[in-house]
């Protein structure tokens, strides 16, 4: 426990799903243009959970017009209007740095089989 | 023609040929406050600064800082704090906020200071708690810094005059003003509030005997080019036969850290006495545990720092 986890507890999110590296997830981000405010999804799988406490972030890799997409979002941030696990990979690293270097059927994850409980 | 009667050294490049003492003297625009100042070829209206020093100078053209009243003008309110630590959190527009975390122990005022009996005012503080010593132990020595060991004899005398539990130390908290304040009355950190803007004082952490590189910013040598094992060196210090000595001042390797560094100009993120908590944006000096003066700022630079400020407060 760090000690400044007193005020990181304040700015914790409890609506956040579990979900790990290897699961592809729906990331709902708010997104503010001029007054107005609408929500923009990013899919994809998640690369990396990085950090502890209200600091952790995630990155999400998504192809897209076939261009690798990276985006890393802080766990906790309110801009984030949610989270959505689509798929839980089975993988074996915590890092899933490996993916940048494969494409197609290559950087396919598979599915776990079992849902955690 | 204006501007040239009005500000004095636009006269200077006229008469810089022949730049000697007696057309010093005759210089009919020439004022003695900046005759001294005048070096051929420059063009002083160009040096931003020169302004300011006309000021202080005393030649009445530019608005005049009064050092000695800013000097006087210390604080208006001080705290004790430990810094906890750093960390983030987010502001009403959803950004990030780097933050400090200092704990502020409820402070218990020991003793005033005024300026008819010392000569300045100040308040002498102490928080935390520590045991009375127990008679027929020898005193444990300094566990750290700031945990010390019991209080000893004369230590006790002076909280009991005070009518004060004895604390962690003492600290003396410069103020322009000490009226209002009494002996044994308890501050918190609800002194401050959201959105003020505070200096904070600590003793930075030490780096050891440091080269020029990480002490002056020293921007080192070059890898390749034939360079060996000359890196990080300084290169040269001085010149050769004239002057033939290295000039006092000259920045070399040395004990880097380790002194007093105010941080000037934070924000105050969030004060919560009662958690004890007061959150600043931005870093602060020292190590984590160890002990910071908070005091709101009172320096020059906070009114560039309200720019800043505007920006910067969500």
């Amino acid at each position: 426990m760090n000690p400044t986890d007193i005020i990181d507890r304040d700015y914790l999110r409890e609506d956040i799903p579990e979900f790990a590296s290897g699961d592809t997830v729906k990331v709902h981000v708010r997104v503010i243009e001029g007054s107005r405010e609408r929500v923009q999804m990013f899919q994809g799988v998640v690369l990396r959970r990085q950090g502890s406490g209200a600091r952790e972030t995630f990155t999400v890799r998504k192809i897209s017009f076939g261009v690798g997409v990276e985006r890393t979002f802080p766990v906790h941030s309110p801009s984030l209007a949610r989270i959505e696990v689509l798929t839980r990979g089975d993988v074996r690293r915590a890092k899933l740095y490996y993916l940048r270097d494969r494409v197609g059927k290559a950087a396919k994850i598979k599915e776990k089989r079992t849902e955690r409980p | 023609m204006e501007m040239r009667q009005g500000a004095c050294w636009h006269a200077a490049t006229e008469l810089v040929p022949g730049c000697d003492g007696r057309q010093r003297g005759s210089g009919s625009r020439q004022t003695s406050a900046d005759a001294g100042l005048r070096v051929p070829g420059i063009g002083f209206d160009r040096v931003p600064w020169f302004d300011r020093v006309q000021g202080v100078r005393g030649s009445g053209a530019a608005p005049r800082i009064d050092y000695r009243q800013a000097k006087a003008d210390v604080a208006k309110k001080a705290i004790v704090g430990k810094k906890v630590g750093m960390t983030q959190i987010w502001d009403a527009a959803g950004r990030v906020v780097p933050v400090t975390v200092l704990s502020v122990e409820p402070m218990r005022v020991v003793r005033l200071k005024t300026r008819e009996t010392e000569g300045y005012s100040a308040l002498q503080v102490t928080f935390g708690y520590r045991a009375a010593r127990q008679d027929g132990k020898r005193q444990s020595g300094a566990k750290s810094a700031y945990a010390r060991g019991r209080v000893n004899k004369p230590e006790a005398g002076h909280f009991a005059k005070a009518g004060v539990d004895p604390g962690e130390r003492l600290v003396e908290l410069r103020l322009d003003d000490v009226a209002g304040y009494e002996v044994g009355q308890e501050l918190t950190a609800s002194v401050l509030q959201a959105g003020e803007r505070v200096d904070v004082t600590a003793v930075a952490k030490g780096k050891g005997f440091a080269g020029g590189v990480k002490r002056h910013n020293f921007s080192g040598q070059g890898a390749a080019h034939g360079n060996h094992k000359k890196h990080r060196a300084p290169g040269s210090v001085g010149a050769c036969a004239t002057p033939a000595r290295v000039f006092k001042g000259t920045r070399m390797a040395g004990r880097m850290g380790g002194g007093q560094v105010t941080t000037l100009n934070l924000e105050v993120v969030q004060a919560d006495p009662e958690r004890r908590l007061v959150l600043v944006k931005g870093a602060v000096p020292g190590p984590r545990g160890g002990m910071v003066v908070i005091r709101n700022t009172n320096r020059a630079v906070s009114s560039s720092g309200n720019g800043s400020g505007a920006g910067g407060a969500a």
